[in-house]
C-alpha cells in the first residue's frame, strides 16, 4: 500500500466525519429570539408587553435541564372583574420555546402556578401574564445549564 | 371512571369557604420529546400529555396546554378558590388519545 492510497483512506475517513457533523448540526436548532417573539404574537396577538407584576421563580444555575422548577407568580386580586386569565412560559433557547400555556379564572383564587420544565441549554426563560383587560406583562430570567434536558 | 392509579395529588379533605386552598398534583408520563433516538439511532416517536385540566364541581379552576419542554411525570400546582363541598376533578390529556382522571372529595364549611 503506498502513501497515496493511505492518503486517500484518510481523506474519505475525514469526509464521513464531516458529514457525522453535518447530521448532528440539521437536528433541530434553538429558536432566534425574533423565532420566539413570532411564537408571543401567535399566542397573544400584536401585544406590548410591559415589564413588571410577573415574578418567575427560577434558579440562576440549572442543577439539570431535564427537571427543572419554575414558579410564575402575578400581582392580581384575582376578582371577577380583574384577574389573570393566561400565562405563557417560554424558553427562548429551546427547540420548540413554548412550554405551557395556563388558563386562570377567578376560581384559581391565586395568579400562580409552578410545574417543571426542560430546558436545553443556557438561556432567557420568558413568562407572559394576560390580565383580564387586555394588558401584558412580562418576567425574563437567565438560566444557566451545564446538561441539556431535551436530548438522550 | 376510577381515579388513575398514574396520578398521585395533595389537596386538603377540608377547607373554609373563600380559603384559597393549593393543590398539588404529580401524573406518572414519559413526555417523550420526539428528539431522542433510541440505541439504533432511530428517532423515538413524541407522546406528551398536551392538555391538563381542573374543575370544581364542573366549574374550570384552571386549565393548561403543554408542549414537550414540560418534564417527564409532570408535576404542577396551583391554587383554587374555596367555593362548595364537591368534587374537584383533575384531567390529563395525551396525545395518543388516553386521558387520566382523578376525582377528589372536598368538604366546604
Amino acid at each position: 500500500m503506498d502513501s497515496t492510497t493511505i492518503l486517500s483512506r484518510r481523506s474519505v475517513l475525514a469526509s464521513g466525519a464531516a458529514a457525522a457533523a453535518a447530521l448532528t448540526l440539521s437536528a433541530p436548532r434553538p429558536a432566534a429570539a425574533q423565532e420566539v417573539d413570532e411564537l408571543v404574537r401567535s399566542l397573544m396577538g400584536d401585544v406590548k408587553a410591559k415589564e413588571g407584576k410577573v415574578r418567575l421563580k427560577i434558579k440562576e444555575v440549572a442543577e439539570s435541564g431535564a427537571n427543572e422548577p419554575v414558579g410564575v407568580s402575578v400581582d392580581s386580586p384575582m376578582l371577577a372583574n380583574d384577574y389573570i386569565k393566561a400565562i405563557h412560559v417560554l424558553a427562548e433557547g429551546n427547540p420548540y420555546p413554548v412550554v405551557a400555556s395556563w388558563t386562570l379564572t377567578p376560581r384559581s383564587g391565586r395568579a400562580e402556578v409552578n410545574f417543571r420544565m426542560r430546558l436545553a441549554k443556557t438561556q432567557v426563560v420568558r413568562a407572559y401574564a394576560v390580565a383580564s383587560d387586555g394588558q401584558v406583562w412580562v418576567g425574563k430570567q437567565e438560566v444557566k445549564v451545564t446538561i441539556g434536558g431535551c436530548g438522550g | 371512571m376510577a381515579n388513575s392509579d398514574r396520578v398521585k395529588v395533595r389537596i386538603p379533605a377540608k377547607a373554609k369557604k373563600g380559603e384559597i386552598i393549593e393543590i398539588k398534583t404529580q401524573i406518572s408520563h414519559d413526555m417523550e420529546t420526539g428528539q431522542r433516538k433510541d440505541a439504533a439511532g432511530k428517532t423515538i416517536p413524541r407522546h406528551i400529555i398536551t392538555r391538563f385540566t381542573c374543575t370544581w364541581n364542573n366549574e374550570p379552576v384552571i386549565s393548561a396546554d403543554w408542549h414537550q419542554a414540560v418534564s417527564a411525570n409532570p408535576f404542577s400546582s396551583f391554587f383554587a378558590l374555596a367555593s362548595a363541598s364537591g368534587k374537584i376533578k383533575l384531567s390529563w390529556f395525551d396525545e395518543n388519545g388516553e386521558v387520566f382522571e382523578y376525582v377528589h372529595d372536598i368538604t366546604v364549611e
